[in-house]
């Protein structure tokens, strides 16, 4: 059995963005395996650990994404597909760039993150599901192998469900699915002589960012001392009926 | 053709969809073309009053809910009017089935937005990024597949006439078995559309103690919110979760009480018109972020608001 993990690298959520000639500059942020990818990649350590075969992690970005790959391969991938691409590329262009390459693979399942933690896409699954003509579950916060098939537990726009699916099908992560174990350092090590293949994008983006800016909302930032609480409540409750006029 | 996709609850057109036909008839006059609507039901849909604002809407009744389905619904109706845009509120649902539609149609998939507009032939549109701090500003060229943040677009008013239904052919496609719905409970106001958001956060000490964070979002007329903390605690279920990986709200007013202000929060909750903390760490780092504060223990602060939001009503 092959399980696929797609993972992107993205700024770190505490890092500092900057903006520089209209757009974000990461040259001074800390950049990270995307959380909701690392879940995709435990995933698929899990069920190769439960059912035995391969876990398989495929990056799509610049050369920095290598450390992205890296670090799933510190967690136990064995081995890492790396399609390199230097810009912003939109969920239908990046399908059209893997489904080559995973088709490739024949996998059983293939686990991507539910959110970019970038470009705050959520359509890179179902873009995926659709260039590999299988179904799609996301969110995903169960998931069991039963042979041929897969059940899986998911959220929805209100409450969630269980579906049973037919392998292969593309799943995406939700928080709750697992515990993303840390890398360890016999797995770092080994990590730097596991395989990554480059492979060169192929397609072109249908979408193109013009222009990105950080808006500057200030906050009022009047904050009262709570030592008698009854005093600042009664400060806060006139604030916001006087002032903000919310109440 | 503008495609507009019409969402429900089976009963009632949702309010996201008066603003997805807002955007879509923007589109169309821009483009010098018409929208269509689109309705897709599991058992029922309003398509009565579906045709109060659309002159034709196609429908197709399918079952339980699937990606595949909804998306080949959506197809279906895109390819039978040669859709150049395809518009429809933003849901987690949405954006999952309308991926595998923008996809088939190689369509440039614009998510979320918070505006769009037509510029020599293209659509550029506004919409959030890098976990909500950023706003970018994208443009695809035809087809594109567009989908509408909640609340950031005027609701469309009903047109003079009423319009036609024409029903869908619907192909079926390889999906995945429903094997059974958990329903959450509704309570109270909607998390997502209230304009008032009370959320506690691990601070609030235990389950228990959300009993304040209740009475005073029922006082207010609000809505109750929880952190991820507090929702893996097992304190209050995941549909109150706020945050990267929970629900996205742009109160008037957001009222975080013993909560940290970690960045997977934030994204959920920054776009507030006011932002209030209590919190008795007064390096935490909430209070960047809020107009107003309190320094100061939960358990003391917020009977103490609770009673001065009383003596305010009276
Ligand atoms: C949720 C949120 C995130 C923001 N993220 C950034 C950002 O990444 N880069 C940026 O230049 N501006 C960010 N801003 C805009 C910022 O608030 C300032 O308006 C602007 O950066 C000028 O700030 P200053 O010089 O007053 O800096 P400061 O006084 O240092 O900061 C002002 C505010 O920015 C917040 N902030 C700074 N960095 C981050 C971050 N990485 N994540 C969350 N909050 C942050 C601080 O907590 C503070 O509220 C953010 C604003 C919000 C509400
Ligand atoms: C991929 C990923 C996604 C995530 N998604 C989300 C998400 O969607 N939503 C979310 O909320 N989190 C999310 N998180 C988790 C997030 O990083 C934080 O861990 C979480 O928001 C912290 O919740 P909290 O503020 O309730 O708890 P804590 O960070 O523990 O903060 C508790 C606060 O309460 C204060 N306090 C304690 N006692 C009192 C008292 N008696 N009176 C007043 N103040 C008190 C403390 O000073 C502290 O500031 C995510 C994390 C990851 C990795």
């Amino acid at each position: 059995m092959k399980f696929v993990a797609v993972i992107r690298q993205v700024p770190d959520g505490e890092s500092r963005l900057k903006i520089q000639g209209n757009r974000v500059d990461l040259s001074g942020a800390t950049l990270i395996l995307d959380q909701m990818d690392e879940y995709a990649v435990e995933e698929t350590l899990r069920l190769k650990e439960k059912h035995g075969g391969e876990a398989i992690v495929v990056g799509f970005g610049p050369e920095r994404t290598e450390e992205a790959i890296r670090t799933a391969l510190a967690m136990g991938a064995d081995r890492g597909i790396h399609v390199v691409y230097e810009g912003f590329a939109d969920p239908v262009a990046v399908a059209e760039a893997l489904a080559g390459v995973i088709q490739e693979e024949a996998p059983t399942l293939v686990v991507t993150g539910g959110q970019q933690a970038d470009w705050d896409s959520q359509a890179l699954g179902a873009a995926l599901a659709e260039a590999l003509g299988v179904p799609v579950v996301s969110w995903t916060t169960a998931l069991e192998l039963e042979g041929e098939t897969a059940k899986a537990k998911h959220d929805l726009d209100e409450g969630a469900e269980w579906v049973r699916v037919r392998l292969p099908a593309v799943f995406t992560t939700q928080q709750g699915l697992n515990e993303p174990r840390y890398p360890t350092l016999p797995g770092i090590m080994k990590a730097k002589k596991k395989e990554v293949k480059k492979v060169a994008f192929q397609g072109a983006p249908k979408v193109e960012i013009l222009e990105e800016t950080i808006q500057e909302k200030t906050r009022l930032q009047k904050i009262l001392d709570g030592k008698d609480p009854v005093a600042a409540a009664e400060e806060l409750v006139r604030l916001l009926h006087e002032e903000a006029k919310v109440l | 053709m503008v495609l507009v996709v019409l969402d429900h609850d089976g009963n009632k057109l949702r309010k996201g969809s008066l603003e997805a036909l807002t955007r879509a008839r923007a589109l169309a006059e821009a483009l010098g073309s018409k929208v269509v609507g689109v309705l897709l039901a599991e058992e029922k849909a309003p398509a009565e009053e579906a045709l109060a604002y659309v002159e034709t809407l196609y429908t197709a009744t399918l079952g339980p809910y699937t990606a595949e389905k909804w998306a080949a619904g959506v197809l279906a109706a895109a390819r039978q009017v040669g859709a150049q845009a395809v518009v429809a509120p933003s849901s987690r649902q949405s954006r999952t089935y309308l991926g595998r539609v923008a996809y088939a149609l190689k369509a440039g998939l614009l998510e979320d937005t918070l505006e769009s507009t037509v510029e020599g032939g293209a659509v550029v549109a506004t919409r959030y990024a890098y976990l909500n701090r950023v706003t970018q500003k994208v443009r695809a060229a035809l087809p594109v597949v567009l989908t509408v943040k909640p609340n950031t677009t005027p609701l469309a008013e009903p047109l003079p006439t009423r319009g036609e239904v024409k029903t869908l052919e619907v192909p079926s496609v390889p999906t995945v078995e429903v094997l059974e719905r958990l329903q959450e409970e509704k309570k109270g106001v909607s998390l997502t559309e209230a304009d008032i958001v009370v959320t506690g956060g691990r601070g609030m000490g235990s389950a228990e103690a959300f009993r304040l964070v209740e009475e005073l979002a029922a006082l207010l007329g609000g809505a109750v919110g929880a952190t991820r903390a507090v929702v893996d605690a097992g304190w209050r279920p995941y549909s109150e979760q706020v945050g990267q990986t929970g629900k996205t709200v742009q109160p008037s007013l957001y009222i975080a009480l013993g909560v940290s202000g970690a960045v997977q929060h934030l994204a959920g909750m920054n776009k507030s018109k006011y932002i209030v903390a209590v919190n008795k760490d007064p390096e935490a780092p909430i209070f960047k972020h809020a107009d107003y504060g309190i320094v100061g223990d939960v358990h003391q602060v917020v009977p103490a608001l609770i009673e001065a939001v009383k003596r305010l009503k009276d």
